[in-house]
């Protein structure tokens, strides 16, 4: 059970506060605050996600730069708490349709409602979007989507938490459209969170793909949905060594190590036909999670090195090759590189003619950064760099230096082979044949090339 | 609230300057329309609760505002009620009269026709937390319970929790305890079953304190009836509520095999959740259930493996982080499950650093034969990190790993390309490590002597590194061929050298040098003793001290003891006790396993809850039982290890089995009584309190007493009689400074006889008395029945003082003793005194 709940901004702010037992002394998000924001313990400098100050736990997640937190004095499941604090953030997303700063100043009377409804006395009474309307009387003020900062084409994806990206739906679960009828519809998005490390010649040491099907669904009259994977898809690979590298391209089936469901999911012919049935809640939710070693082609390659030019001087030179189909277009590249901490100047030269890309010396952490806004599929782009130093490099300067990581975003597109087959509606709700949405996205977790 | 106007959202701050006037202006708003029944009131009242909360909310205090709040409340709109009651429950506290006021339209809401209203008005009822409006409470929770609505028997439930901790007398006597058991097991509602059990739980652990019934209900909770009834419905309960329930579960105790299978193939769906809480609620479960069966139990952790991975790799960053940790507590207790695995374990650079730490903890551990060469490779890539405590943690993981392993040829050769990578923190790191590799491999002196050797001690210095090379150069001084001249270098700069434990192991290594290279030690062994001798560090000019008089007594002996032949070190000590790491794993899937450390360490004694009573009471049945039944509580123990550890720990076996396990309490079936004989469960608690409060710190002081006792009468063994300065003098300012500074050593409750009691009628009495007995009061006050008085004494012939602070309750007979001592060991002895003193005040 939980004793507190309250969100802070970035800057420490109260925008909601919920005390619902009285067990914990008033300045606790203070004291939180000041804690995480000034953490010190050994050698480690970012406060966990979870701490004790004073015989009083504090749990917080971070979502789109907010501070959800909840304190206990209890020895409580931690991966409780943290599920019931992403799942609030969701349950008010879905009610307000954007969740930031603004939108939560503005409607934290209906945030309030919604906390008194999640939560009694510490105790979850219920998360679901579905059920909860049933209390909520508020209506949501939405905010105006224009007003939010120019978003890229992928920025709706970049949420700020790094593996639950959020749907290009921004609309309340309650409000209604102008025009006072609802539109039906539904919106499927299969994201694949890509992890790799490449070894300095190449090799890849390491690949995995977190993948989750999302879904949002604005359909009345609560149908049956049903969701059809690839036929051949197989579940639960034994851990032998990875077999040698190969195509994705070709019809080779895809092997999950292991998924799991929303508790709406139904698996009755999941077995012989790999279809999901599930007749969807309010609001967004994931139906299912998987994850996947099965060796799959990397979107990109990265060539990397670093060399000295004389007695305070090297150079960098970077490659990246996108090996996917031309057709398909990556956005917000961004790719990073530690260089050698006495670096002082660098000076870059991008390839001729290159356009939308941007390059930065971080001076404060010695760090390169290339941008660019995006790579069509097959091609290829460099850059090089020339660094100057202000003391000789004793050693090895390649142990100085790296490793290069990136990070992308490429739109339909996914490396699993994974695919939604189809996606029928149960009965029909109304005249209109529902709109749908199956889109495919494909981004870097930890994408990686030592030197 | 569709047609707000635009809103007054200006950026609230706390600093606002503006705050009072601005209340006060909603005061007088609010009073304007408490009476209006115009058109539109409801909106503007709307606007104005608004800026009320918004104002609550940043910590701006309105309560001044009740009365007005109070009066605009009686409105048929829902959406305003809702704000008036949060308001309300946020200010009845400070205000319990004003709270009065509400009373009334919260009853009469308590019955209105909307479920909704009377659900949203019983909530608020109970949220008042006002002791003396409990009587108005009890009648509308008695409806609530029985209304066919369910929302407001939900509320209803939580409500009754409330009611108990504002007052847990009326609570009790209005038998709410038993309806909420009959809605657990009878109502058609999940949610109602899942808040009764709850609220249950809560209440019956903390009246189980005092009340044996109390304690016998909460173990029934356990029982197979209700845990096969709630296990039967668990797809029915909302995914919250079955975490909730397979808590419970992971406590019952099968009575035989099949029951166990039935309820783990009942579950096993579970761990393909989405919500991690369930997977590891479920993992839980499954873990404790199997332990006496070890097969089963290793087929378990291969089972939870693949969906633990998952949650780790879907969940969000703090989630993931959640779930590592009890796969980090797997892997240690069952490391080579894991052995395939350790590329799940490998860091992503964009991982914090508190994820990479348990990683590399986990590689460190999965590490063995097969997997070592590509794991330590791995681990030196990180070496090279940026993230320069990352780096330091690899690095001291490559070397934990060549100290576990046998064959560390690889390792070895890594471990000195460290060293020879110029980069100060990874040199630091590589000595310390290769210090500890020569002291289990002294085989690999030659090689690493050869690269120690290039090291100049000016680049090293950080203490432990530099400690460290100091020992090398003193241990393999006949190898490395400048040794005397290096040490004598550092012994020139032993002003600078502000470590005290460098400068012990330079008179160490000087003394070992001195042994194998005379001639050339000479000089510098006559000058670090001579610097040490000056040191004002107490511990530096004592070894020195120690190392002159040896070498005077005779050369030959004082190598014997400063330079004997060494066996290399097997094992090097584990930083955990074995009972702790049992303890953290019963407490599976809560914060210890994330703070790596039992609950008893972070939690307050009343907010232990569950889990921390759960075994305390464990241990109450385990010792009500007669021995047989503890056997196979043991054996279970026994297997568990014989599985779970590889690596063979001392096994503290017994210990472990009292340790108490709360699936291992076997006082089910009601064949057991409960009916625990006191001394059997006191035996039971102290033997707990010794073994999890680390038993090693208690008796080192023991120990030292002994000492310090045997040597200055060696043939008496009791401590001798304590006798005090019957003129001793303080003066106020050294007391409160001693008393500021001195630990408390012994804090006591005596109760005092009718007669003290009765000469108590002002401080000066008992002044008069305790100087009688050699102790001086230095201040004293209070009035009946509560004095309070702050004495000292001073031991004959010493200069060792006692500080006493004394309070005493005459209503009561009771006094409070918190003593203070310069020497703490002789504390009870002045305790006793000090005790024997007060007992005879008012005596005739």
């Amino acid at each position: 059970m939980i004793s507190q709940f309250f969100v802070l901004s970035q800057r420490g702010d109260n925008i909601v506060f919920r005390d619902y037992r009285g067990e914990v002394p008033r300045g606790s998000a203070e004291i939180f605050f000041r804690k995480v924001k000034f953490w010190e313990d050994g050698e480690l400098q970012e406060a966990p996600p979870v701490f004790n100050v004073d015989g009083v736990n504090y749990f917080h997640v971070k979502v789109v730069g907010l501070l959800f937190v909840a304190t206990t004095r209890v020895n409580i499941s931690p991966s409780f708490v943290f599920e019931l604090l992403q799942r609030i953030a969701r349950v008010i997303k879905d009610y307000l349709g954007i969740l930031n700063e603004d939108s939560l100043r503005k409607n934290f009377v209906l945030v309030y409602e919604l906390l008194d409804e999640v939560i009694d006395f510490g105790y979850v009474q219920t998360t679901s979007t579905e059920l909860l309307k049933s209390y909520i009387f508020n209506e949501p003020l939405v905010i105006d989507a224009a007003r939010l900062s120019p978003l890229g084409p992928a920025a709706i994806f970049s949420q700020g938490t790094k593996r639950m990206p959020g749907i290009a739906v921004t609309k309340s679960v309650v409000a209604t459209e102008p025009g006072g009828r609802r539109r039906e519809e539904i919106f499927v998005d299969i994201i694949e969170k890509i992890s790799i490390t490449f070894s300095s010649s190449g090799y890849i040491l390491t690949s995995e793909i977190d993948g989750t099907i999302q879904m949002k669904s604005y359909l009345t009259g609560n149908p049956e949905i049903r969701l059809a994977l690839n036929d051949d898809l197989s579940i639960g690979r034994s851990e032998g060594p990875i077999s040698g590298y190969r195509s994705s391209s070709g019809s080779g089936a895809v092997v999950l190590d292991d998924c799991n469901f929303h508790e709406s999911v139904r698996l009755d012919s999941f077995e012989t036909n790999r279809t999901l049935s599930l007749i969807p809640p309010d609001g967004e939710f994931p139906v299912m999670n998987y994850r996947m070693t099965q060796p799959f082609k990397p979107p990109f390659r990265i060539n990397a090195l670093i060399e000295e030019a004389g007695s305070l001087k090297a150079e960098v030179f970077l490659k990246l090759s996108a090996e996917f189909a031309s057709s398909i277009t990556a956005n917000t590249i961004k790719v990073q590189m530690p260089l050698p901490k006495y670096t002082t100047r660098v000076s870059f030269e991008l390839e001729p003619g290159a356009t939308g890309q941007t390059t930065d010396f971080r001076e404060a952490n010695k760090k390169l950064e290339w941008s660019l806004k995006k790579i069509n599929g097959g091609s290829e782009h460099t850059l090089r760099a020339k660094l100057t130093f202000s003391q000789e490099s004793h050693g090895n300067i390649t142990k100085e230096s790296g490793p290069v990581s990136m990070t992308f975003t490429i739109p339909m597109h996914n490396v699993s082979q994974l695919q939604v087959k189809y996606l029928q509606i149960g009965k029909k709700s109304g005249s209109h044949e529902p709109y749908r949405w199956v889109r495919y996205v494909t981004q870097a977790n930890s994408y990686v090339a030592r030197i | 609230m569709a047609p707000a106007p635009p809103q007054s959202n200006r950026s609230p701050s706390p600093s606002q300057p503006s705050g009072k006037s601005e209340v006060s202006d909603l005061k007088l708003q609010l009073r304007q329309l408490a009476g209006s029944r115009a058109p539109g009131t409801d909106d503007s009242k709307r606007d104005l609760y608004k800026k009320v909360i918004s104002n609550m909310t940043i910590g701006i205090d309105v309560s001044s505002l009740f009365g007005e709040m109070v009066m605009c409340s009686a409105t048929s709109d829902i959406v305003l009620k809702k704000m008036c009651y949060l308001y309300v429950g946020n200010y009845a506290k400070v205000n319990p009269d004003l709270a009065l006021l509400t009373i009334n339209f919260l009853q009469r809401d308590c019955k209105d026709q909307d479920p909704m209203i009377r659900g949203l008005a019983l909530r608020s009822l109970c949220s008042l937390r006002v002791a003396n409006l409990v009587e108005y409470l009890v009648g509308p929770l008695g409806s609530g319970l029985k209304d066919n609505n369910s929302y407001v028997r939900t509320v209803a439930v939580i409500g009754v929790l409330k009611l108990y901790h504002i007052s847990a007398s009326t609570c009790i006597d209005a038998d709410f305890p038993e309806t909420l058991k009959h809605l657990m097991l009878n109502d058609q509602d999940t949610q109602v079953v899942a808040n009764c059990l709850s609220a249950l739980q809560e209440i019956w652990t903390l009246e189980s304190t005092t009340s044996e019934e109390a304690a016998r209900e909460r173990e029934t909770l356990h029982s197979k009836p209700i845990v096969y009834y709630l296990l039967n419905r668990i797809k029915e309960f909302s995914e919250w509520a079955q975490c909730l329930v397979m808590e419970l579960v992971a406590k019952y105790i099968p009575s035989d095999n099949s029951e166990i299978f039935d309820i783990m193939n009942l579950l096993e769906d579970r761990l393909q959740h989405a919500n991690g809480a369930v997977v590891l609620a479920t993992t839980k479960v499954f873990l404790h259930l199997t332990l006496s069966m070890a097969d089963v139990h290793q087929q378990v952790y291969e089972r939870i493996k693949a969906p633990l991975l998952t949650q780790v790799s879907s969940g969000s960053p703090e989630q993931s982080y959640a779930i590592l940790s009890h796969l980090h507590l797997l892997v240690m207790r069952a490391p080579y499950i894991f052995s395939l695995d350790y590329k799940h374990f490998y860091c992503q650079y964009n991982e914090p650093s508190y994820v990479k730490k348990l990683k590399l903890e986990m590689l460190t551990a999965v590490a063995n034969e097969s997997n070592t060469y590509e794991i330590v490779t791995e681990l030196c890539e990180y070496a090279a990190n940026v993230d320069i405590p990352i780096a330091r943690e690899s690095i001291r993981a490559v070397g934990k790993i060549a100290l576990q392993q046998y064959d560390v040829n690889a390792i070895v050769d890594r471990l000195l390309q460290f060293l020879e990578m110029e980069k100060d923190y990874v040199t630091s790191e590589a000595l310390v490590l290769v210090k500890d590799l020569l002291r289990k491999y002294p085989q690999w002196s030659q090689d690493c002597i050869a690269v120690v050797g290039n090291i100049s001690s000016n680049n090293v210095q950080e203490p432990k590194a530099k400690a460290a090379l100091i020992w090398m150069l003193g241990e393999y001084s006949q190898d490395m061929h400048d040794a005397p001249y290096v040490l004598e270098s550092l012994v020139e700069n032993w002003d600078e050298e502000h470590s005290a434990e460098v400068r012990l192991h330079l008179l160490t290594a000087v003394m070992k040098c001195f042994f194998k290279r005379p001639p050339e030690t000479q000089k510098a062994l006559g000058a670090a003793l001579a610097a040490g001798l000056a040191d004002f560090h107490q511990d530096v000019h004592d070894r020195a001290l120690f190392y002159y008089r040896l070498l005077q007594y005779n050369v030959s002996v004082a190598e014997s003891v400063v330079n004997p032949p060494k066996q290399a070190v097997s094992v090097f000590a584990d930083t955990q006790s074995s009972e702790v790491k049992d303890r953290i794993f019963d407490e599976f899937n809560s914060l210890s396993v994330v703070y790596q450390k039992p609950s008893y360490m972070f939690t307050d004694k009343e907010h232990r809850g569950t889990f921390e009573f759960a075994d305390e009471l464990g241990n109450l049945s385990i010792s009500a039982e007669s021995g047989d039944s503890v056997v196979p509580v043991q054996r279970v123990e026994a297997n568990d290890k014989d599985l779970l550890l590889s690596t063979t720990e001392k096994d503290d076996v017994r210990d472990t089995g009292s340790n108490g396990s709360a699936y291992n309490a076997p006082s089910y079936n009601g064949s057991a009584p409960s009916a625990a004989s006191q001394p059997l469960a006191d035996l039971a608690f102290s033997s707990t309190s010794m073994t999890s409060q680390a038993p090693a710190s208690g008796l080192a002081i023991d120990d030292l007493l002994g000492l310090d006792f045997s040597v200055g009468t060696v043939t008496t063994p009791s401590p001798p009689p304590l006798t005090l300065n019957p003129k001793a003098v303080l003066d106020p300012g050294t007391f409160q400074q001693k008393w500021r500074q001195l630990p408390i050593s012994l804090s006591e409750e005596y109760s005092l006889s009718p007669l003290a009691i009765a000469s108590l009628t002002a401080p000066n009495a008992l002044l008069r008395h305790m100087q009688g007995h050699s102790i001086q009061c230095i201040a004293s006050g209070g009035q009946s029945p509560n004095f309070k008085f702050f004495f000292f004494a001073q031991k004959a012939e010493e200069t060792s003082i006692y500080l006493v602070e004394c309070i005493i309750n005459t209503s009561s007979a009771k006094s409070q003793i918190k003593i203070k001592a310069d020497d703490q060991s002789s504390s009870r002895a002045f305790s006793t005194l000090f005790q024997s003193a007060l007992s005879k005040f008012g005596l005739p």
